[in-house]
C-alpha cells in the first residue's frame, strides 16, 4: 500500500456509486468544506458518478482565497521595502491584492522567496542576519501548528529579525456561520480531512446537534470521498445527525495533541474576516502575549481591512457555495488563471480554478 | 493549502522533540520531515506529511476499512434489489 492509489481504484468507485444510488430516494444537498476535496471531485469526475438527486456545493475551505487583499497588499508592501525578505508559501504568490499580486512584485525587483516550510523561513533569517526576514503565514488548523512552530524555533534559537503576517482561519466558526445564514441549503457536510487530523471531531458535534446536519470526517482520494458522501448520505435517509469519521486512518476524535498544543502556545482564537464573506466572529488567530513580538504587524504597520462586497468578482458566494464559478459571467472570458479576478480563479484549492482546469470544454462551451 | 502527502520513514536522527527528523520516501522522492507532531512515528511507519511537518503517522489497520465499508455496503443494496 502506498496510501493513496490503492483509493483511486475505478472499478471500487464505480460500486460505491451503486451503492449511494440504491440508498438515495430523495434530492440532497452536500458540501464538501476543503478546496482540496473540491479538487479532487472535479479531477476525478466523482461527481459524475452521482445520481441526479444528490448535489455537492463547495465549500469555504481554501485559506489563499479568503486571505482579505489588504494583507496581499502589506506583503507587497514589505518586500518592496528596503532590506527585508518576505517568504511565502507558493501557492500565495498569484493571489491577486488590490494592486497587483506578489509574483509581479518580485519580478519588479522585490524581495520575495518561495519556502516550502515555514523552518526555511527561520533559517534564511539566520543566514540574513541584517535583513527583516517575514513569514507570510497563512493557513487553516492543519498548517497553523507548523507556522506556530516557526515562531517557537525563532525565539529558542534567539533569532530577532524573524516575524509572521498572519492570516490564519479556522473551519467550525465557518461552517456555523453557513448554517446560520438566512435560505442555508446545505443538508449535510464532508468535513476536511486534514484540518481534523490536528483538531479532531468533537468541536462538530454541539454544530451537528445544534443545526440537525449530518458530519462526516472526511479524506481527499476518491473512495474517501465517495464513501463520506455514502455515509452522509446514509444518516439524512434514516434522519440521524452526528458526527461521523470516515477518515479514521489519519483522524481521531482528539485529534494531534502535540501539533494542538504549540498552536496554543503561539496562537489564540480571535475575530477574522474572510475574503469576499465578511466577519466570522472567532474564526481567525491573533498571536499570544508570550509570541506577540514575532507579529509582523507590529513591526510593520496593522493591516486595515475594507469591505470589499461590492467588488466584482463573486468569489464570496462560490465560497459560500451559493454560486457555481460557471453562474459567473467574468468566468473564462473577463477572468482567467491568467488574468484573474479573484484568488479562487488562481490558487490550488480554489473552485473556480478547479472548473477551468477540469471541465473547460464543457464550461466554454456553457459561456459562449 | 491542506494538502498532506502520505509517505514511509527510512530513518530518523535526533532526539530533541521539536527537531526530531525523518528521511521520508514519497514514492521516489526523499524529503527530511520533522516529526515533532509525530513522537511515535518509527522507522517503517507511514506519516502524513504537510509543509515539512508529519501531522499523523497512518494507521495501517484503520486504512483498510474503506474496502470493508464498500462490501458491507454493497451487500446491503443487494439485499435491498433483493427484496420482493
Amino acid at each position: 500500500m502506498n496510501f493513496r492509489d490503492e483509493y483511486r481504484d475505478a472499478d471500487a468507485a464505480r460500486r460505491f456509486a451503486n451503492a449511494i444510488r440504491g440508498i438515495v430516494t430523495r434530492p440532497w444537498t452536500l458540501m464538501e468544506v476543503c478546496g482540496g476535496q473540491t479538487h479532487a471531485i472535479l479531477r476525478f469526475g466523482v461527481d459524475r458518478l452521482l445520481p441526479p438527486e444528490v448535489s455537492l456545493l463547495h465549500g469555504p475551505g481554501c485559506p489563499v482565497c479568503v486571505t482579505p487583499a489588504e494583507y496581499i497588499d502589506k506583503a507587497i508592501e514589505i518586500a518592496s521595502s528596503r532590506n527585508t525578505i518576505l517568504c511565502s508559501f507558493g501557492d500565495m504568490l498569484r493571489a491577486p491584492g488590490t494592486k497587483g499580486d506578489l509574483f509581479a512584485a518580485k519580478s519588479r525587483g522585490a524581495n520575495v522567496r518561495i519556502v516550502y516550510s515555514p523552518l526555511d523561513a527561520v533559517t534564511i533569517a539566520q543566514a540574513e542576519p541584517d535583513r527583516d526576514v517575514v513569514f507570510f503565514a497563512i493557513g487553516f488548523e492543519t498548517t497553523a501548528p507548523a507556522n506556530a512552530m516557526a515562531a517557537i524555533h525563532a525565539k529558542q534559537s534567539g533569532v530577532n529579525n524573524f516575524s509572521m503576517l498572519s492570516s490564519h482561519a479556522l473551519v467550525p466558526p465557518a461552517i456555523r456561520s453557513l448554517l446560520e445564514a438566512p435560505g442555508a441549503r446545505v443538508q449535510g457536510f464532508l468535513a476536511a480531512g486534514h484540518v481534523c487530523t490536528v483538531m479532531g471531531y468533537r468541536e462538530y458535534e454541539p454544530i451537528a446537534e445544534r443545526f440537525g446536519v449530518p458530519i462526516v470526517v472526511t479524506g481527499f482520494e476518491p473512495l474517501d470521498i465517495l464513501q463520506g458522501v455514502y455515509m452522509c448520505l446514509r444518516q439524512l435517509e434514516d434522519g440521524r445527525a452526528v458526527v461521523e469519521n470516515q477518515y479514521s486512518r489519519a483522524v481521531r476524535r482528539d485529534g494531534n495533541e502535540a501539533a494542538r498544543r504549540v498552536m496554543r502556545e503561539v496562537f489564540q482564537v480571535a475575530p477574522r474576516r474572510w475574503r469576499g464573506v465578511g466577519d466570522i466572529p472567532e474564526s481567525g488567530l491573533s498571536f499570544t502575549e508570550a509570541y506577540a513580538d514575532f507579529d509582523a504587524e507590529r513591526r510593520f504597520g496593522a493591516v486595515m481591512t475594507r469591505d470589499d462586497a461590492a467588488d466584482l468578482c463573486i468569489a464570496g458566494q462560490v465560497l459560500r457555495g451559493d454560486r457555481k464559478p460557471t453562474d459567473c459571467p467574468a468566468f473564462g472570458k473577463s477572468c482567467t488563471p491568467e488574468r484573474p479576478l479573484g484568488v479562487t480563479m488562481v490558487s490550488n484549492e480554489g473552485a473556480c480554478a478547479a472548473y477551468y482546469r477540469y471541465r473547460s470544454l464543457e464550461t466554454m462551451d456553457a459561456a459562449q | 493549502m491542506c494538502l498532506a502527502v502520505p509517505g514511509r520513514i527510512l530513518s530518523l536522527t535526533g532526539d530533541d522533540p521539536l527537531t526530531r527528523l525523518g528521511r521520508v520516501d514519497f514514492g521516489g522522492i526523499v524529503k527530511e520531515i520533522n516529526l515533532a507532531f509525530a513522537p511515535q512515528a518509527r522507522v517503517g511507519d507511514h506519516v502524513l506529511a504537510h509543509v515539512g511537518f508529519a501531522i499523523a503517522v497512518i494507521d495501517e489497520t484503520e486504512a483498510t476499512r474503506v474496502f470493508d465499508y464498500l462490501r458491507d455496503a454493497g451487500d446491503s443494496v443487494s439485499e435491498e434489489r433483493d427484496r420482493p
